[in-house]
């Protein structure tokens, strides 16, 4: 029987020759990432836990990128990126971004794209859950607490569960009115928010093989969503075209068997798929945009690891260019790198970020802002009976900050017609 | 590891997820500083919508006012427990409520892992869906050695999964001390 890229990867980190699905196996870590929630608890736990031998299992392989709440006055948030900053000092870490400096970036997980650290066929582990978004790079990764990742900062181990594989795969090339958002969501309302627990999701097909990073980026970071261990896309031109000048490290590219055992295999059509949206408060509450046209909404939020991405402002860009919003539609870069492409990328002489001022969006510094709701003096943070379209992965109650807010999940496309309107719209009404 | 957990039940849905267990705003607070890790326990469940906290009826407050620790120390939910974020603060805050263990129908990855490896509390999964069969309040054995769950109040008795392969790092109390037990580190 034949092995899926899942299958190979791990087996090829636990040093093993075989690997069933199911079983337990202990995994050498190529990369472990944290940011300023996880961080300073997870290197309290290494302190504490091995004592004075205390020793980092290899510097170059720690990557710390403050992200989840930096624009704050907020006393504790910054003392954790004081704790983040008096730990990089001391133990001389080469790989920390902290913000106010040079080296700040934002989002973790798309900065580790940006900074070469998605390594084809390696196993990345990071103390956040969206971790699985740099599976789209052909590699194993995957969210864990504070507590393993000191154990891997101390061992350069930890356990995992081999995972069966289910296998998503689109055919034909995305229309102009779809995302990888679109699909994503059209798989939760399919399989629901626990489809794929403890399992992997390999998405692959005519539709996965033309995408760009960005957008493969989007589809792997919700595996988590649907409760999946790890998403990944199998590295191709695409991916190296990527990583062409971000590194200069040997991989090796793994694929899946031909007769790789998957326990499920599903097929799209992408022709057959509409706008879609997630309906509070659950990522799998999904029904198509344009049977909500009667929704009023009261903010628009574009952002985040998974909707925070050059192409997701293009795709918006397209849309508002030369409209006005009708509410309060915030504009959050995921990093450093795309703040500076809004001003770099243009549509007909216009850079991305004239279209977004002149449309009355308002712009706001890169990190994860409200997406999580942040601290209370979070730009963009949902208040009272806020109801809220967003780019972002996630709508459970109050996870862009009030309780009683709605949060509405779309791509950037649908987000960007729905700020035009004031009301949820399918983004066909302006293409 | 105990053998036997004894007492009153606190019953909660499917899908409870993480921002409902700690909501996002509270994860500032240091986990080691007393004063503030206490402040865990206080916001527990704070994000749980009030009228699914403690069902069949809700409307009933995991922590009472002015409190840090629960009256509760069981927890029954139904699939998909603890999905959502990887913050470690979840399974803490619920230890810090006073939470020894979690019977649900299934547990999402990272929550399990947690509660597991940090030795924070036991995830338990049933063989049947429960939380329809238990009011928040009713008093509750758990035991451990042959895995049954027994409903004091209304003389009813389910049987529980095995807790399989992590069995050995529930046992030792995490995975530093399993680690440690197997001279690993």
């Amino acid at each position: 029987m034949g092995r899926t890229i899942t299958e190979k990867i791990m087996a090829k980190s636990a040093g093993l020759a075989k690997i069933n699905p199911g079983e337990n196996i202990w995994l050498n870590v190529d990369i472990l990432m944290t940011h300023d929630v996880c961080g300073p608890p997870t290197f309290e736990i290494w302190e504490k836990e091995f004592g004075d031998s205390a020793k980092i299992w290899d510097e170059n392989k720690l990557v710390v990128i403050p992200d989840h709440y930096i624009f704050t006055k907020n006393t504790q948030a910054n003392r954790n990126l004081e704790l983040l900053k008096n730990f990089a000092e001391k133990y001389n870490l080469p790989n920390f971004y902290p913000p106010f400096t040079e080296k700040y970036k934002g989002v973790c997980h798309i900065a580790l794209a940006e900074e070469g650290y998605t390594i084809p066929g390696t196993v990345l582990f990071g103390t956040d859950s969206h971790t699985c978004t740099s599976g789209a790079f052909g590699l194993f990764s995957t969210g864990v607490g504070n507590t393993d990742a000191a154990f891997i900062l101390g061992t350069g181990k930890i356990w995992e569960r081999v995972p069966e594989s289910i296998q998503f795969i689109f055919e034909n090339k995305l229309p102009e009115y779809l995302t990888a958002k679109d699909l994503i969501l059209q798989i939760l309302s399919d399989i629901t928010t626990d489809g794929a627990t403890y399992q992997a999701m390999e998405f692959s097909g005519e539709t996965i093989s033309k995408m760009n990073m960005d957008e493969r980026m989007t589809l792997t970071n919700m595996a988590i969503e649907a409760g999946a261990i790890n998403g990944i896309i199998q590295a191709d031109d695409v991916t190296l075209n990527y990583l062409s000048g971000k590194t200069c490290k040997e991989f090796e590219i793994f694929t899946s068997d031909t007769n790789a055992k998957y326990k499920k295999v599903k097929i799209y059509d992408v022709y057959s798929i509409d706008p879609r949206v997630a309906k509070p408060h659950s990522p799998d509450n999904g029904e198509l945009a344009r049977n909500l046209k009667n929704v009023k909404i009261t903010k628009c939020y574009i952002g985040s690891c998974t909707g925070g991405k050059v192409t997701d402002f293009v795709n918006a860009a397209k849309i508002l260019k030369d409209k006005k919003v009708k509410v309060n539609t915030f504009i959050i870069p995921a990093t450093k790198r795309v703040e500076e492409s809004l001003i770099a990328e243009k549509i007909d002489d216009k850079s991305l970020k004239q279209i977004f001022i002149e449309s009355g969006c308002i712009l706001v510094s890169p990190s994860c802002g409200a997406c999580l709701g942040g601290t209370e003096d979070t730009i963009g943070r949902s208040v009272d009976n806020d109801i809220v379209i967003s780019t972002t992965n996630r709508n459970f109650p109050g996870r862009m900050g009030s309780k009683e807010a709605e949060i509405y999940l779309a791509s950037p496309l649908t987000v960007a017609a729905s700020a035009i309107t004031g009301k949820i719209t399918d983004p066909r009404d302006y293409l | 590891m105990k053998s036997k957990i004894i007492s009153r039940v606190f019953v909660l849905g499917d899908n409870v997820d993480t921002d409902q267990i700690i909501p996002a705003e509270y994860l500032v607070y240091s986990l080691t500083k007393p004063d503030e890790a206490k402040l865990y326990g206080k916001y527990a469940l704070s994000g749980v919508p009030f009228n699914e906290s403690g069902l069949p009826n809700g409307n009933i407050k995991f922590i009472e006012e002015n409190k840090f620790v629960s009256l509760h120390d069981i927890i029954i939910a139904g699939k998909n427990f603890g999905c959502g974020s990887s913050r470690e603060h979840a399974p803490f805050a619920l230890k810090m409520a006073g939470v020894q263990a979690i019977v649900a129908e299934s547990f999402a990855r990272i929550f399990y892992r947690n509660a597991v490896d940090g030795g924070f509390l036991i995830p338990i999964e049933s063989k049947f869906k429960i939380k329809d069969k238990i009011d928040t309040g009713n008093l509750i054995e758990i035991n451990l050695v042959s895995m049954r769950i027994d409903n004091i109040c209304k003389s009813t008795s389910f049987e529980l999964k095995d807790l399989g392969v992590v069995k050995p790092i529930i046992e030792a109390g995490g995975i530093f001390n399993y680690a440690k037990i197997n001279k690993m580190i």
